[in-house]
């Protein structure tokens, strides 16, 4: 009500800093009908979530996967700990300039900032989720003849499996940003570009609905991933 | 099966280097190789050199000097907004149903909308002049700063609230002098992982909006195609993110000090 007051009746705030409701309607009745920067709206979100969901789910298995390694096995730690402090600092947005360098700005790109930025939540969560795991329980399964896969899969996995999930939110929610990053610096599709398309023409409609779009589909990828963390730990309370 | 398997020191050190020596001469190897064009990919100590170089030379318009003190600025103003604002906002939510009643559904939608994606209106707004970047860095930082001091609040153990109430103190005494104290442990915390999303939002609205700074140093070295500034500007975001990140750590020790009894 406060938003429709200050923009369509009292004019307080000019239409071309801030859109009416009506107009942010008709701008979501443009994108999803007509179309709007090369694509209907299904489109340019399948895009991106596409590129987020494929780059997240490589780039997490195989940052648990290390995080693991890492986290049994010292000599592995000691080997990859030092590259990884390294590159630990720098942001996964900072990676986007190096990433249109080296790849353009086509989707092998994207895939590399989202690698980037899902990475490192995942390795070190699980890494530390790993290392939670008391000592006593360790020896325990050592004990009871627990032999390796058997080790991994019913010791450290289900132990470190809380931490493992609060690093798999962190990545989804960096891929996520990266991705509408590196969409708004370059991209020729994608929620990223249609907010990009949107802030050259000056169409604040269109920001608002392209922001809306991309807050929106954040949100249920978090859901997702919360209904997952539920189905993967049935004996944690709710 | 060996458990804990534990490394002396100088295994330790062995490994560390062993893994150094190896990224480092994979980057070289990859170089020596020439699979790739050297300006797609300069050597280590090209970097390096590179990095030394703009400390003195110019790139788009300063040095990188200048620049890492212009992006740290407009950084130091979106946070120190977001503390001025988040800090009080969140008190008061803790303090009163109805503040929190008002403000939670707002802060909820927006919360949701990466710092990123604000970066059309900040254009629209503010062109590329400072309020673009702030608006982002605050938009970055905001969250975790109200939702820390808002939680650390909460959870203050009501008999102190109590207590003040009933030795007559008003709403503003109550927020500055029970719930604030309490409360800075978690506000702390907040603040640092305020200070990590804050440098990253920065970064990304220096890569579009902005005239100066290391983000935009960076951007005109990639539409140059000059890798090694690029990895300077890398360089230069990652080591001051991690000297603001040292600094928090250390406030936070600080703050958590009495806790430890």
């Amino acid at each position: 009500m406060a938003w429709y007051g200050l923009t369509e009746w009292s004019g307080l705030i000019a239409p071309f800093r801030f859109p009416s409701p009506a107009e942010a309607w008709n701008s979501l009745k443009i994108i999803t009908f007509k179309g709007y920067g090369d694509g209907l709206l299904y489109q340019h979100v399948l895009q991106s979530v596409l590129l987020v969901t494929l780059g997240f789910l490589v780039s997490s298995s195989l940052g648990i996967l290390l995080g693991i390694l890492m986290g049994t096995n010292k000599r592995i730690e000691a080997f990859v700990n030092p590259i990884f402090l390294t590159l630990r600092p720098v942001p996964p947005l900072a990676w986007i300039p190096l990433a249109i360098v080296w790849l353009g700005l086509g989707d092998a790109a994207k895939i590399m900032v989202i690698f980037i930025a899902a990475f490192i939540p995942a390795v070190i969560n699980t890494y530390t989720g790993v290392r939670s795991i008391e000592v006593p329980q360790r020896e325990a399964a050592a004990m009871l003849g627990v032999k390796q896969l058997r080790y991994y899969r019913e010791v450290i996995l289900p132990g470190a499996l809380p931490m493992i999930f609060t690093g798999l939110r962190l990545s989804l929610q960096a891929s996520w940003t990266t991705l509408v990053a590196a969409e708004l610096i370059g991209a020729t599709f994608g929620l990223g570009s249609v907010l990009h398309q949107a802030a050259q023409d000056i169409y604040p409609g269109m920001i608002l609905v392209g922001m809306f779009t991309v807050a929106l589909c954040g949100w249920l990828m978090t859901l997702i991933l919360a209904k997952a963390e539920r189905w993967a730990m049935p004996w944690k309370p709710v | 099966m060996k458990i804990n398997h534990i490394l002396g020191r100088g295994e330790w050190w062995f490994y560390t280097l062993v893994g150094l020596l190896c990224f480092f001469g994979f980057w070289y190897g990859v170089v020596a190789a020439n699979v790739t064009p050297r300006q797609f990919l300069p050597t280590p100590h090209e970097v390096l050199l590179t990095f030394i170089k703009l400390l003195h030379e110019p790139f788009s318009g300063y040095t990188l000097l200048t620049h890492i003190v212009s992006s740290f600025k407009r950084f130091l103003y979106g946070f120190l907004l977001a503390v001025a604002i988040g800090i009080p906002l969140g008190l008061l939510m803790a303090l009163s149903k109805w503040a929190d009643r008002i403000i939670t559904p707002f802060f909820e939608s927006i919360r949701f909308v990466a710092p990123i994606a604000w970066i059309p209106f900040a254009a629209l707004w503010f062109g590329t002049g400072i309020g673009g970047p702030i608006l982002i860095i605050f938009m970055g930082a905001f969250p975790p700063v109200l939702i820390n001091t808002y939680r650390g609040a909460l959870y203050v153990d009501p008999k102190y609230i109590e207590a003040a109430q009933m030795l007559g103190s008003g709403k503003v005494r109550l927020m500055s002098q029970v719930l604030l104290p309490a409360a800075i442990p978690s506000i702390v915390a907040g603040l640092r992982i305020s200070t990590g999303t804050g440098w990253q939002a920065m970064v990304g609205a220096e890569l579009i909006v902005a005239s100066s700074g290391v983000g935009y140093m960076m951007v005109n070295g990639q539409s140059n195609i000059r890798t090694d500034i690029v990895m300077s500007g890398m360089i230069a975001i990652g080591l001051v993110g991690l000297v603001i990140d040292i600094l928090l750590r250390q406030a936070e020790k600080f703050s958590t000090r009495y806790q430890e009894i």
